[in-house]
């Protein structure tokens, strides 16, 4: 291994990409991603029931809902839907909710960060002090009032959620940024003539991305529940349309006589973000140069 | 002392009496992906009570690592796998980690290089060092207060009663080796291990710091391990030295017959490669002509920062950091600035590179700083380059080094692609690497390499000036020696002139054509290399010469300048400007100022 990585130094995405593909943890990461994404697109043409039908077997004739197993993979809930369904149903919900809002969140807060970090001055206390505001604020609270302003949508929770969960990531990147800016790397740069666009993309944004990815992946879980949370406030996806946090919520008081209605959602979301984490975590080691030959 | 230390180490050249301490065959291994991988092989050496041995070698010569061995604190992965090491019968490799902790303080002690960082900086000096006495005898409080009280004075610290209630932050780098140095002592432990001790510190500092430790020595008998990379600082302190080189000993012997007599062509190389005070007479006198245009001029520049904030957000103190300095450089010459931490003389650097703000004039190629628009400034870059201390924090870790070369070419907007990567391979070659080496990143490179690629990303741009700040202070002797040659040869070929700024004296005596020394943010005395060195005027720079650890065993017994106590703080409240310096002229150009 060693050997070919070094005959073969040049094309660095190549390269880091044939190197991820080699770690078994990244590969399972990403066999999982694949997994979700796949049965939530093709949720029609594989789920065995509509999402919403409330099967007249789904509930046994004391009106219980059924364990896995039998007709109904992963059993039925309250109403008697089948909940396997009902999860490729809802990975769409929270795969945006996880993905996109998750995505926008620390794009806001990266350019928030970054901007107030590199730049200081009035502009960066102007920010900054506004990210405190935000975060003493509180977000569910915030996200209550957004999400009875707008009218409950799948994409105005998403971008509630984005609004909300942004804070987190400006301060651990303008924290970061900050000591970046500080490192002698950037002076000799500035020696060098070196603009600020240069210095900020060249060198500063490329070692915020282990931080990123960090943040990052910790952000699906917090977010799918923060759906979950306000689906259950009745401010969230409005029902019955399915997300993984909405199913929680709606079975949890039933969870001693059917515990799978919490678990197999439960561990969607954890398996979900354990994923993106292992893929994240590789992507983090093959992009660090100075991590190269470890792998 | 030298006889004292002769009559000392009398008894192991019988090696008669038993040693305190025995070192036979040791070897530490570090355990790398399964594979045992030695880092010390077969190290022997005896030390009898009260006398010194220096373990001298570069860096990676496993000098540190024996004695992290000794004291029982080798990292996880690496371990002792052969020999032993006993101090009075016990074998302290195998000895459990319980009684080692025993041990530890009360008979082995060691210093280390930051003594910042080995203090606790959220506890008082006192409490660290009544916690340390306590820990290894159970006195009451008071006693161990007063046992502590004594100690410090015992280093020599100023009003010890004052600094028990101080943190370390409050005191300056002498001081808190010293404070290491009471802790390490309080128990006068037999075996006294002091790693790289003295390298943070200043010269006039070193010498007090190392005079202290003899005098220590001689006062409770404690047998010392000096690790070091400084020749200088062996020769003024070691009887005996053991020359290691990548994990094995090279050669051992009385100081006297390694200096004089080395029998190894390592040692002999490494003797040489130190740079030693008046060998800079072999540059020749010859000045370059003073020309028309200076490469930079400073006229009266000064560099302040405010600091504090009073209730409205107005600063209330100021620190003076470079205070009404004026020279000039001249095309193709070298021009050095010599003083301690704190002086000034890296912010002159900053200043004339324009990453700090400045008052008075600073004009590089005829322009002055100040007056530059955006665009005027991005010009001067290629007029002025810096070369840092630290080459692996000056360049971008996750940037190919031959895109970092070929960088400054890219952003001046010169040539295309293929012309850039052909120039950065020329530049590599000339300093000494191949073109197979670009596409590597900084961390694969030694750091002698690493600075070799940031001179040949400051040459990219062919500049008329470059700031070597500190440039070869982080690296090997024999590094630095070829490092500084390649600067010499580029410096004939390109007729580039250096601002060469650095604390050391001697190799600044050994590479510039004029000088200017530095103190509290003002020069204190400039003129030619010979007039300086050869004419000391100021008090300050005779006691910055006096205090350069001579590599000769021979001319230890010199007497010394008395400590000079510490330096002023440049930190002044606002409104109170510290006084200007006048230069005199004595003669010939050289300056210097009327002593204080």
């Amino acid at each position: 291994m060693a050997d070919t990585a070094a005959s073969l130094p040049p094309t660095a995405p190549a390269s880091a990409l044939r190197r991820l593909l080699r770690r078994k943890l990244a590969l399972f990461g990403l066999a999982i991603i694949v997994l979700v994404v796949g049965g939530a697109v093709c949720a029609p043409w594989i789920a065995p029931f509509a999402p919403d039908e409330q099967l007249f077997d789904g509930l046994t004739l004391f009106g219980e809902p059924l364990p896995p197993g039998g007709q109904f993979l992963m059993g039925t809930d309250l109403l008697g839907r089948d909940l396997f369904t009902r999860m490729l149903y809802g990975a769409r919900t929270s795969l945006i909710i996880g993905v996109a809002a998750n995505g926008v969140a620390l794009v806001i807060g990266t350019l928030v960060g970054v901007l107030a970090g590199f730049r200081r001055g009035w502009l960066g206390a102007l920010l900054m002090r506004f990210t405190d505001l935000m975060m003493a604020f509180p977000a569910l609270l915030l996200a209550i009032c957004l999400a009875a302003i707008f009218q409950p949508s799948l994409w105005i929770v998403a971008m509630v959620i984005a609004l909300v969960n942004w804070v987190q990531t400006a301060r651990v990147v303008y924290t970061e940024t900050t000591s970046l800016a500080e490192r002698e790397f950037v002076a000799a740069e500035k020696t060098l003539g070196a603009s600020q666009a240069r210095i900020l993309f060249r060198h500063i944004l490329p070692h915020l991305v282990p931080t990123l990815i960090v943040w990052g992946t910790l952000g699906i879980s917090v977010t799918v529940l923060l759906e979950a949370t306000l689906s259950f406030l009745g401010v969230g996806v409005q029902p019955p349309t399915p997300s993984w946090g909405n199913i929680i919520f709606e079975n949890q008081t039933y969870f001693q006589a059917a515990p799978w209605l919490v678990f197999i959602p439960g561990a969607a979301i954890l398996l979900l973000a354990l994923a993106f984490n292992l893929v994240g975590d590789a992507l983090r080691d093959v992009l660090d140069p100075t991590q190269r030959g470890n792998d | 002392m030298t006889l004292a230390a002769q009559t000392m180490a009398a008894p192991v050249q019988g090696a008669a009496a038993t040693p305190l301490l025995s070192v036979r065959d040791l070897t530490v291994s570090v355990r790398d992906r399964g594979v045992l991988r030695p880092l010390v092989e077969g190290l022997s050496f005896d030390l009898a009570a009260g006398e010194t041995l220096a373990i001298a070698g570069e860096s990676g010569s496993g000098k540190s690592i024996t004695s992290l061995a000794l004291m029982g604190l080798l990292p996880n992965n690496v371990a002792v796998t052969a020999g032993q090491a006993l101090l009075d019968g016990t074998d302290l490799p195998r000895l459990p980690e319980a009684e080692m902790r025993g041990l530890r303080g009360a008979k082995v002690a060691m210093i280390f290089q930051e003594p910042m960082t080995s203090l606790n900086p959220v506890h008082r000096i006192g409490t660290q060092l009544i916690e340390a006495i306590r820990a290894h005898e159970p006195v009451p409080q008071r006693a161990a207060r007063a046992a502590a009280i004594e100690a410090l004075r015992r280093v020599r610290i100023s009003e010890p009663e004052r600094r028990m209630g101080q943190y370390p932050h409050e005191l300056s780098g002498g001081m808190r080796q010293r404070v290491m140095i009471a802790m390490a002592l309080a128990m006068r432990p037999a075996l006294l291990i002091a790693d790289e001790p003295t390298t943070a510190l200043d010269v006039t500092v070193q010498r007090e710091v190392l005079e202290l430790l003899r005098d220590l020595q001689a006062e409770t008998g404690t047998a010392i391990i000096l690790i070091t990379h400084d020749m200088g600082v062996v020769a003024e302190t070691a009887d005996r030295v053991v020359v290691m080189k990548a994990g094995q000993v090279v050669e051992s012997g009385p100081v006297a017959q390694i200096f004089d007599a080395p029998a190894q062509p390592y040692t002999r190389d490494l003797l040489a490669a130190v740079p030693r005070l008046g060998a800079g007479a072999e540059r020749g006198a010859l000045l370059p002509p003073e020309a028309p245009v200076p490469v930079a001029r400073l006229i009266d520049a000064q560099v302040r920062f405010d600091i504090g904030a009073n209730f409205f957000g107005r600063p209330t103190h100021r620190v003076h950091a470079v205070e009404g300095v004026s020279f000039d450089i001249r095309p193709g010459e070298t021009f050095g600035l010599v003083g301690e931490s704190g002086c000034g003389k890296s912010t002159i650097a900053k200043a004339l590179a324009g990453l700090v703000p400045h008052r008075g004039l600073i004009e590089v190629a005829g322009k002055k700083l100040s007056e530059l628009t955006a665009q005027g400034r991005k010009e001067i870059c290629r007029d002025v380059q810096m070369v840092f201390q630290d080459p692996m924090a000056a360049l971008d870790p996750r940037m190919t080094v031959g895109e970092a070369v070929a960088e400054p070419l890219l952003i001046h907007g010169v040539g295309n692609a293929e012309e850039r990567r052909d120039r950065a391979a020329d530049l590599f070659q000339r300093v000494g690497l191949t073109p197979e080496q670009m596409t590597r990143y900084p961390h694969e490179f030694s750091g002698g390499q690493r600075q070799r690629i940031c001179v040949a990303r400051a040459l990219a741009l062919k500049p008329k000036l470059i700031i070597c700040d500190e440039s070869v202070s982080a690296l090997d002797v024999s590094v630095q020696a070829r490092v500084l040659a390649l600067l010499e040869e580029l410096q004939q070929e390109m007729g580039v002139s250096y601002l060469f700024i650095s604390h050391d004296m001697a190799v600044v005596e050994n590479v510039v054509d004029r000088l200017a020394v530095m103190y509290l943010g003002q020069i204190v005395e400039m003129g030619t290399r010979d007039q300086v060195f050869g004419d000391p005027r100021h008090p300050y720079t005779q006691r910055l010469l006096d205090a350069v650890p001579i590599p000769d065993p021979a001319r230890r017994g010199r007497a010394h300048v008395r400590p000079a106590g510490e330096m002023p703080s440049p930190i002044r409240a606002l409104g109170d400007a510290p006084a200007r310096l006048a230069l005199r002229d004595v003669g010939g150009g050289h300056l210097v100022a009327a002593a204080a």
